[in-house]
């Protein structure tokens, strides 16, 4: 540690105004608040200040993908050999799949982080933190078998076009991650919907549907059972099959308080009442609606997207009556969009990015109620 | 402005030919004015229709300029917007039928937006804020250069649009075929509008960054 330290001081000078590469201050700062917590003090007014910054915030959510991440890999290796109707060992399918996910997170993180050095050198600020997360979250949320330069233009729009240009992290309207996987989606359909895509390098014969577009045709035959979706051994996007580890990546960001349980339980509650609903008005010839309301929170996206995308900080709603309005109204509007809608078998993801336009309304409305209530109380008060 | 001033000021003076080029950049309907957004979304997915939608939209806000100039004198101001959609309405429906005469197939693919031309925001606000107060020939220019600004800034984001989106710039193949082979595939996103918006709003970006004079204080 200390050796490291003494190299950041000796490259230090190069690096501030009238170095040589002083055009470079903002990526060095990044590297250097990286790998130490900076030791600046307030100098004005009271701040409460706590040890974890930013950087160390956003990495608690890169510990909690973990466990998605680990079993996805694995799950890319094994859905696989699968289709090949072959059974190899724990390795082998982690490595095949390592071999498929890698390029993936590294193109991400390549474009995205590049991008966001070029903006922070230009405007003369620091690197924001926000992409440490995103970049991780994107190759989670598509397929494992998507070309690598549609992933960098998803990535590159995304950051751009979804961050740069309302100033960076913590100022965008719309969760990055999504709007990464929502460009490709629209832009590249072939190559993010339908049978094919879902296992990596599949045999033609085998058919590769996820439950949930089985499920869209009424096609209940070989339907994967309980168990196989909540433990993830169903194809899909890479880190979104397994609802069990997604929970273990939910358990360490309630446990260290970095994301609102409030957004989580409603997001449920609302997917589950959605379900309900349909169990109670939907026709009997269909199907879809008759399926049992928690299945729906461990087919797909659900849990991914209530677990590390609902839950984004700076996205969602940020008052506490807020948080339970906004998680609700996703859950049911994503059921909704998957039951009803044709066109998408899924509904997360579009119903996450329609409600991030939302939350500041939400917000508003929390505000106001509360302001009324209080002026309310306030003159029974004074009239007694 | 006195009036013996202006009979003697050659027809391309500096001043008229301000008239024309400044829409096109500093003055832009579409980027500037923010007016006419619609269309320029709806039309622009290939270069082609974006193409007669200048034309069309050039010949209507010139002629109405014009014609409502001419007039200017002679209509009442409680009335003159109903004058106004009148002589716009006509001079439309004049180019949808020259539309579907000529070029039938153009014509079908922008469908209502030919009809739409009258409610267009731009030839409206120039017909109040110019041609209802200028002398016909300043007018006209005016007219045409506004036709001009949002032709250029529609033609600009046809190009990017259709060569992104179907690979090609009026129709003809423009990415080659080796580059499909090699996996490319065209952009399914810049064929649908928000990608028009998207593209109009880097051009915004684009013009501000060289203009400084536009980026409003803060």
């Amino acid at each position: 540690m200390k050796a490291l330290r003494k190299i950041l001081d000796k490259q230090k000078p190069k690096f501030q105004k009238g170095g040589k590469l002083h055009n470079l201050e903002s990526t060095f700062e990044a590297f250097e608040t990286f790998l130490f917590v900076p030791n600046t003090v307030a100098k004005t007014g009271a701040h409460i200040r706590d040890a974890v910054d930013m950087k160390r915030f956003m990495f608690t959510v890169i510990i909690a993908l973990v466990p998605a991440f680990i079993f996805g890999t694995w799950n890319v290796g094994y859905e696989h050999y699968l289709s090949y109707g072959q059974h190899p060992d724990f390795l082998t399918n982690f490595l095949y799949g390592l071999g498929k996910v890698l390029p993936l997170v590294v193109v991400s993180y390549a474009v995205g982080l590049g991008i966001e050095f070029i903006f922070a050198q230009i405007r003369h600020e620091e690197v924001n933190e926000g992409f440490l997360v995103s970049g991780l979250l994107i190759p989670l949320i598509v397929p494992p078998d998507l070309p690598l330069w549609q992933l960098a233009i998803g990535v590159a729009f995304a950051v751009i076009f979804g961050k740069e240009v309302f100033g960076g992290t913590g100022m965008n309207v719309f969760n990055p991650a999504l709007t990464a996987r929502a460009f490709i989606f629209f832009a590249y359909p072939g190559n993010m919907s339908g049978d094919k895509v879902w296992i990596a390098d599949k045999l033609d014969t085998f058919s590769g549907a996820t439950p949930l577009s089985k499920a869209l045709v009424n096609n209940f035959s070989n339907f994967p059972s309980f168990h196989d979706m909540f433990w993830g051994y169903i194809p899909g996007s890479v880190g979104e099959t397994s609802t069990f580890w997604i929970l273990v990546g939910a358990v360490i960001l309630l446990l260290t308080g970095v994301a609102s349980w409030r957004v989580m339980l409603s997001m449920f509650a609302g997917g589950l009442f959605m379900g309900l609903i349909f169990n109670l008005v939907g026709p009997a010839s269909n199907q879809y609606m008759h399926i049992a309301p928690w299945d729906h929170l461990i087919m797909g996206g659900f849990a991914f997207g209530a677990v590390f995308m609902a839950t984004d900080p700076v996205t969602s709603a940020q008052t506490t009556k807020g948080k339970y309005y906004y998680g609700f109204l996703i859950g049911l509007i994503a059921v909704l969009i998957r039951v009803v809608n044709p066109g998408y078998p899924e509904g997360v993801m579009l119903s996450i990015l329609l409600m991030n336009a939302f939350a500041p309304l939400i917000d508003h409305f929390v505000v106001k109620s509360n302001i009324k209530k209080r002026l309310k109380r306030a003159a029974i008060a004074v009239n007694k | 402005m006195s009036t013996e001033k202006m009979e003697k000021e050659p027809l391309f003076s500096a001043k008229n030919i301000k008239l024309l080029t400044g829409p096109v950049n500093l003055n832009n309907p579409i980027t500037v004015q923010v007016l006419g957004i619609c269309s320029a979304l709806a039309v622009t997915a290939k270069m082609k229709p974006a193409f007669v939608m200048f034309l069309a939209v050039t010949v209507v806000t010139g002629f109405s300029n014009l014609v409502i100039s001419l007039l200017r004198n002679g209509i009442p101001p409680r009335i003159r917007i109903i004058v106004q959609l009148v002589v716009v309405a006509t001079l439309v429906i004049l180019v949808d039928q020259i539309l579907k005469a000529f070029v039938y197939d153009v014509s079908k693919q922008l469908s209502v937006f030919v009809g739409l031309i009258i409610t267009n925001c731009i030839i409206m606000g120039r017909l109040e804020a110019f041609a209802m107060g200028n002398k016909p020939w300043p007018a006209f220019l005016d007219g045409v250069g506004n036709g001009l600004g949002y032709g250029l800034i529609l033609l600009v984001v046809a190009f990017f649009r259709e060569l992104f989106g179907s690979g090609t710039i009026f129709g003809f193949e423009i990415i080659p075929h080796s580059l499909y082979q090699a996996g490319y595939e065209n952009n399914g996103m810049m064929i649908l509008p928000p990608m028009a918006l998207i593209t109009v709003g880097v051009i915004i970006w684009v013009q501000r960054y060289y203009n400084r004079s536009l980026i409003e204080e803060k």
